[in-house]
C-alpha cells in the first residue's frame, strides 16, 4: 500500500535482450518512493518483463533493426497505470494473444518450453489493451500495486 | 551464466550462480545444464537459490533442462526465491517438479 502517488515518469530503450534488464531495473527505481513488498515488484518485474521480451523478440525480430520502446507509468489510486509502445511489427491478427493456461498435465515429452508470458501477463495485470496506429503497438495495462486506500 | 556443479554419489548438485534466468541467457542456461547434467547421476538437484528473478524464457529452459535428461532420470529444484517459486505456482510447473525450499532439505529428502 502506498502513501502517495509518484509522479509520472517514462523509461525508454533501444530493443535488446540486455536492454529489457536495464529498464526493469531503471522501472523499480523510480518506483523505489512507493515503497513496494517483494510481491508487488516481483509482479511488476515479471509482467513488464514478459512485455518487453515479446517486443524484443516479436516486434523487432533478430535481422531486422532494434527499435524504440517506450515505457510510461502513471500511478493512480487503482495502481500503476503502465503504456508500452514501439515502433515494429504488429500483434499477428492485430490482436492480443489468449494467454491461456497451459496444460501440464502431459508427458514430460511434451511438457511446453514456452507459452507462458501471455498467461502471465493476462494473470497478474489488471484492463489489457492493444492498439495499433500506421506506426506503433500500444499495449496498456494496469498493474494493481502501490493502491491508495 | 555460471553454473557449480557437485557430485556425491547417488546425486548431483548443479547451483546457479547469476541472479537471473531470463530472455538474455535462457539459451546459455540451456546448454551450460545440459553440459552439467549429459552424463552423471540420475538425480540432479538445481539449486536456485540465488536466483532472484526468472520469466518465463528461463521456465521454458528449465523445463528444457529437464526434458533433455530424460524420462529416467530426475531434475529436483530446491531453495527457490519468492519471485522465482511464483513464476512456478502461477504457471503450475510446481507441480511437474519436485521442489524443496532449501538444498539442505532436499538433500536430505533425496539421499534416503
Amino acid at each position: 500500500m502506498a502513501a502517495e502517488i509518484l509522479p509520472p515518469f517514462e523509461v525508454s530503450i533501444m530493443s535488446s535482450e540486455m536492454a529489457v534488464r536495464e529498464a526493469l531495473s531503471r522501472f523499480l527505481s523510480a518506483l523505489g518512493p512507493i515503497g513496494l513488498d517483494v510481491e508487488e515488484s516481483g509482479t511488476i518485474e515479471l509482467v513488464l518483463a514478459e512485455v518487453l521480451n515479446n517486443i524484443v523478440e516479436h516486434a523487432y525480430p533478430e535481422g531486422s533493426p532494434s527499435g524504440p520502446i517506450d515505457i510510461r507509468c502513471v500511478h493512480k489510486k487503482d495502481g500503476l497505470h503502465v503504456s508500452i509502445t514501439d515502433a515494429g511489427l504488429a500483434m499477428p491478427d492485430g490482436q492480443l494473444p489468449l494467454g491461456n493456461q497451459v496444460s501440464v498435465d502431459v508427458d514430460l515429452g511434451d511438457l511446453p518450453e514456452g507459452g507462458f508470458g501471455w498467461f502471465l501477463i493476462q494473470d497478474l495485470a489488471k484492463d489489457v489493451h492493444y492498439a495499433r496506429n500506421a506506426t506503433q503497438n500500444r499495449l496498456t495495462l494496469r498493474l494493481p500495486v502501490g493502491i491508495i486506500m | 551464466m555460471e553454473l557449480s556443479t557437485k557430485t556425491e554419489d547417488q546425486l548431483r548438485i548443479v547451483s546457479v550462480q547469476d541472479a537471473r534466468i531470463d530472455a538474455a541467457v535462457a539459451l546459455e542456461f540451456k546448454d551450460a545444464m545440459r553440459s552439467e547434467t549429459d552424463d552423471g547421476p540420475d538425480l540432479v538437484v538445481l539449486d536456485l537459490s540465488k536466483v532472484e528473478f526468472i520469466d518465463s524464457s528461463g521456465l521454458g529452459a528449465i523445463v528444457a533442462a529437464m526434458k533433455n535428461m530424460g524420462a529416467d532420470r530426475k531434475l529436483a529444484l530446491a531453495g527457490l526465491t519468492p519471485t522465482v517459486q511464483r513464476v512456478f505456482q502461477l504457471t503450475r510447473m510446481d507441480s511437474v517438479f519436485s521442489v524443496f525450499p532449501t538444498l539442505d532439505g532436499a538433500l536430505a529428502e533425496l539421499r534416503n
